[in-house]
């Protein structure tokens, strides 16, 4: 089994999630005996290609040249196709990014409000360059397809910003067509969704032979939302990579039990819900301190609610997070909670499990249907959720029996699994 | 004949450096020296050093008719001691003309009369102390932080022995009335208020400069004939400022200097103006009626009040969160606690959590170390919060001598199984706060014992 994949990024250069999944699933692919060639818009020659073979698609014109030249006025800054349409970085650096953009555009209305719509406005100013981008990733795509003729049996591509792409590759080559929802548009907008990347991500599950989706969750809105037949869609749950050396040893200063909140404070991840619980708790517990790790739109609000509350002095913030700090995060942390309103997966429970942390997830998370050992709480139950962090945090047989069983679960989420389902899926289209 | 008052205040405070929730519980140093020490440092240049060898001149020129009042806080004069010593120096040749009043204030520019009067008489009598001894003599007036005032905090001032207090000419509390007279407060009559001319004050503190502000540029002779014009009644002009106006707020270029070196001369030559420092104007005019003041007013912004510092949750938060440390604080009474705690209370702290930044906003941002309020108090409460523990440790290592065994011995079994479990090292143990200021060697030292096994 042969596969051309099309992704948007691939560690070590890597802004979220995607990324990570990518190179777990590629490495899992390899190891199922499927031949993987990883296309990515900007390759920077670092990426480890042990399992891969990384294809750069700004060099593909360069080595090869590409026919109907005239498509493409500007080569060079083709190469770096993706300085606008990074898909997941930080608030700030959006934000300073649409600043940048918007002071280089006349009268750009701005739209108070969260993140992805004003992202949404942003990409509405700038849709033609966007769909540009993706209209010239489609065109390498192509081109590569062409190039590989005979050399692989069928395309994979992840998430909206690779689906033009994996479609063009489908229409030259003939060869079926596998596309990955990591996350919906419904997921990262809510119902303020933006309706290009709604349609590219409807037209890319239309054209595509199979839909695969990262949880039940996450095929439910592909069938209910897009409209996709529910026998085209399938479920295949995200893993998590071990590294033997990943266990940073932090050491903490406080002594009171930390109760985390890590990812971006934004309206789907729920992080009034983790104040609301956090304000109940220390009602009771002196001993208990909560940090909120990151940054996003809500985080002003967040700290106007947390002085009204007057805990202040028990509840912190430390901005984003950058590399290793993460890792020392989870490591201090005693209880870690994902009250996300929406997610379609959500690897960072994964990732805390991993530092042995117990963790409390929402039911509303794609990775709710594959745990076990996570305490699991409707994302407005605030009662249940501060329920629950009070007895991991006062019943230590508790806490260390979720982290024990918790590290023996998260450590049997292969990507050897996943990615055998995934070539299960690929077979499923072949014959 | 209508007696001037100049005021000029003194103050920096101690700015926080970037303190990270990672810092807490291991690094308890919390001051950013490099920024405190080059502001410091630049002030002085530009503005206290120039400024205090122009009044010296002044002074000289004059024959000891013109005088001025200052006051400055003991965070300042802390600052000058380690940064810039010869300002210090320069302030102790005007103080020794005779022609300089310094006034009493709190020692660390705190808002303390707002929520407790016995730490706010206690910050009184440490800069009363202060200003004895540098100065070489006890103050008899008083000023408090950014001018704050109200009738119970004019009692309170009263019943440290002050007779004179400034306060701000707010027309809210005015009314009709003119505040270049002498009133006394409603509580305690004996209390005499020299109450701020605003309008003349800031003509020079805020629109010298201003080439949008229809008087511009300011002249002597015409700032000079509206002091002595007929319809500007009453018998003392108070002009307080901001020491930082001369060089700072107004730089050398707009001619600040300029109209200070020609101002006194020009003003005796009139003959119907004299200079006066705040005390001898108290003396020399009697108080015209009670001024009544029930709620809190100061000098800043547009509503005169104190919402600049008190006026959003964040800044409630923070303020009430840092006193309700002061028992403890005060019941170790260690050195090194009493000093985080004094400047902690600075009220600029809670200013730069203020989120009021309509007209205001060029103030409230001069000098502002924070991009926003919310940075600006989530970096204070990580700073309190460690202070927190850390005085919680100390409470109770001096409740109980043998506090640190029996905790270990208590939390054992769960942290021994959780140690081998998780892998993870031992919670850092005990700090031993060793003595003295939490400086720059406690930083160094880190804290990296760890439970006895």
């Amino acid at each position: 089994m042969r596969v051309l994949m099309f992704g948007w990024e691939f560690p070590p250069h890597i802004a979220g999630g995607l990324g990570t999944a990518c190179y777990g699933l590629t490495r899992g692919l390899a190891k199922n005996g499927v031949q993987v060639t990883f296309v990515m818009p900007h390759a920077y020659g670092d990426e480890d290609q042990r399992f891969v073979r990384v294809v750069n698609a700004s060099d593909v014109e360069a080595l090869y040249g590409v026919p109907g030249h005239d498509l493409l006025p500007e080569n060079l800054s083709f190469i770096h196709i993706d300085s606008n349409m990074v898909p997941y970085i930080s608030p700030e650096d959006f934000e300073a990014e649409r600043r940048t953009v918007e002071t280089r555009q006349v009268g750009g209305g701005h739209v108070p409000g969260d993140t992805w719509r004003e992202r949404y406005d942003f990409s509405g100013k700038y849709g033609a360059n966007l769909l540009e981008e993706v209209a010239r990733y489609a065109i390498v795509a192509a081109e590569v397809a062409r190039q590989m003729e005979g050399q692989f049996d069928v395309i994979h591509a992840h998430d909206w910003l690779t689906y033009y792409a994996g479609i063009a590759a489908k229409q030259v080559s003939g060869k079926p067509l596998v596309v990955h929802m990591h996350a919906t548009e419904f997921d990262r907008s809510g119902e303020h969704v933006n309706q290009a990347v709604y349609d590219i991500e409807r037209t890319g599950m239309s054209a595509a032979d199979r839909v695969i989706a990262v949880s039940n969750l996450t095929r439910n809105i592909v069938i209910e939302k897009y409209g996709i037949p529910a026998d085209r869609v399938v479920t295949v749950h995200n893993a998590v990579a071990f590294a033997a050396n990943d266990q940073t040893e932090a050491e903490r200063g406080v002594r009171d039990k930390i109760v985390t909140f890590l990812g971006r404070i934004t309206y789907q991840k729920g992080p009034d819900y983790f104040v609301e619980a956090a304000a109940k708790v220390l009602k009771r517990l002196d001993n208990v301190r909560f940090v909120m790790a990151g940054s996003g739109d809500m985080m002003n609000h967040v700290i106007r609610r947390v002085a009204k509350l007057g805990i202040a002095d028990r509840f912190h913030f430390t901005g984003f997070l950058k590399g290793d700090d993460v890792q020392k995060m989870f490591s201090m942390s005693d209880v870690y909670v994902m009250p996300s309103v929406s997610e379609p997966f959500g690897i960072s429970p994964l990732e805390a499990m991993k530092s042995n942390v117990p963790v409390i997830i929402s039911k509303q998370s794609g990775v709710a249907e594959i745990l076990d050992y996570a305490v699991k709480v409707d994302y407005w139950d605030v009662d249940a959720m501060a329920d629950a962090i009070y007895a991991l945090v006062q019943y230590p047989a508790l806490g260390t029996m979720f982290a024990r069983k918790g590290l023996e679960e998260v450590t049997g989420l292969k990507w050897d699994n996943a990615a055998e389902k995934v070539k299960e899926v690929y077979e499923s289209v072949v014959s | 004949m209508k007696t001037l008052c100049f005021y000029f205040q003194v103050h920096q405070p101690m700015r926080l450096k970037k303190y990270r929730f990672f810092n807490m519980g291991r690094d308890h140093y919390y001051l950013d020296d490099v920024t405190n020490s080059a502001i410091m440092k630049k002030v002085a240049e530009r503005c206290y050093l120039p400024m205090n060898a122009l009044l010296l001149k002044l002074i000289e020129q004059n024959e000891g008719k013109f005088k001025v009042s200052f006051s400055i806080t003991g965070l300042a004069m802390e600052q000058f001691r380690e940064s810039a010593p010869e300002v210090l120096e320069s302030f102790r040749k005007l103080a020794e003309t005779g022609c300089v009043e310094f006034l009493a204030e709190t020692y660390d520019h705190s808002l303390a009369s707002l929520i407790s009067e016995e730490e706010f008489s206690e910050q009184v009598r440490a800069h009363s102390d202060l200003m004895e001894k540098e100065f070489g003599k006890r103050p008899t007036a008083f000023r408090n932080t950014e001018l704050i005032y109200s009738d119970g905090i004019g009692e309170m001032v009263a019943k440290m022995g002050f007779r004179t207090m400034l306060a701000e000419g707010a027309k809210h509390i005015l009314g009709w009335k003119s505040p270049n007279f002498i009133y006394a407060n409603a509580m305690d009559q004996r209390l005499r208020l020299l109450l701020r001319n605003y309008k003349l004050s800031d003509d020079i503190a805020f629109r010298f400069s201003d080439r949008g502000w229809n008087q511009w540029p300011l002249t002597v002779d015409k700032y000079l004939s509206w002091l002595t014009a007929e319809d500007v009644p009453g018998e003392v002009l108070n002009l307080f400022m901001d020491y930082e106006t001369f060089g700072e707020h107004q730089n050398a270029d707009t001619g600040i200097f300029d109209f200070m070196a020609y101002l006194p001369g020009a003003a005796l030559k009139t003959g119907e103006l004299r200079f006066a420092t705040v005390s001898e104007a108290a003396e020399t005019h009697q108080p015209v009626a009670v001024l009544s003041c029930p709620h809190a007013m100061s000098w800043a912004d547009e509503e005169r009040d104190i919402t600049a510092w008190l006026g959003n949750e964040l800044q409630n938060e923070a303020f009430n969160k840092l006193y309700a440390l002061r028992d403890t604080v005060k019941a170790l009474d260690n050195p090194g606690y009493n000093y985080v705690w004094n400047f902690m209370q600075t009220s600029d702290h809670f200013y730069y959590m203020a989120t009021k930044w309509l007209s205001d906003g060029d103030v409230h941002s001069y000098f502002n170390p924070y991009d926003s309020s919310y940075e600006a108090f989530m970096n204070y409460m990580n700073v309190l919060s460690d202070f927190e523990i850390e005085l919680g440790k100390k409470k109770s290592e001096k409740e109980q001598p043998g506090a640190e065994a029996v905790e270990a011995v208590q939390c054992s079994p769960a942290c021994d199984t959780a140690t081998e479990l998780m892998g993870k090292p031992a919670k850092g143990g005990k700090g031993k706060k060793s003595d003295g200021k939490p400086k720059k060697s406690a930083k160094k030292t880190g804290k990296k014992e760890s439970l006895p096994a």
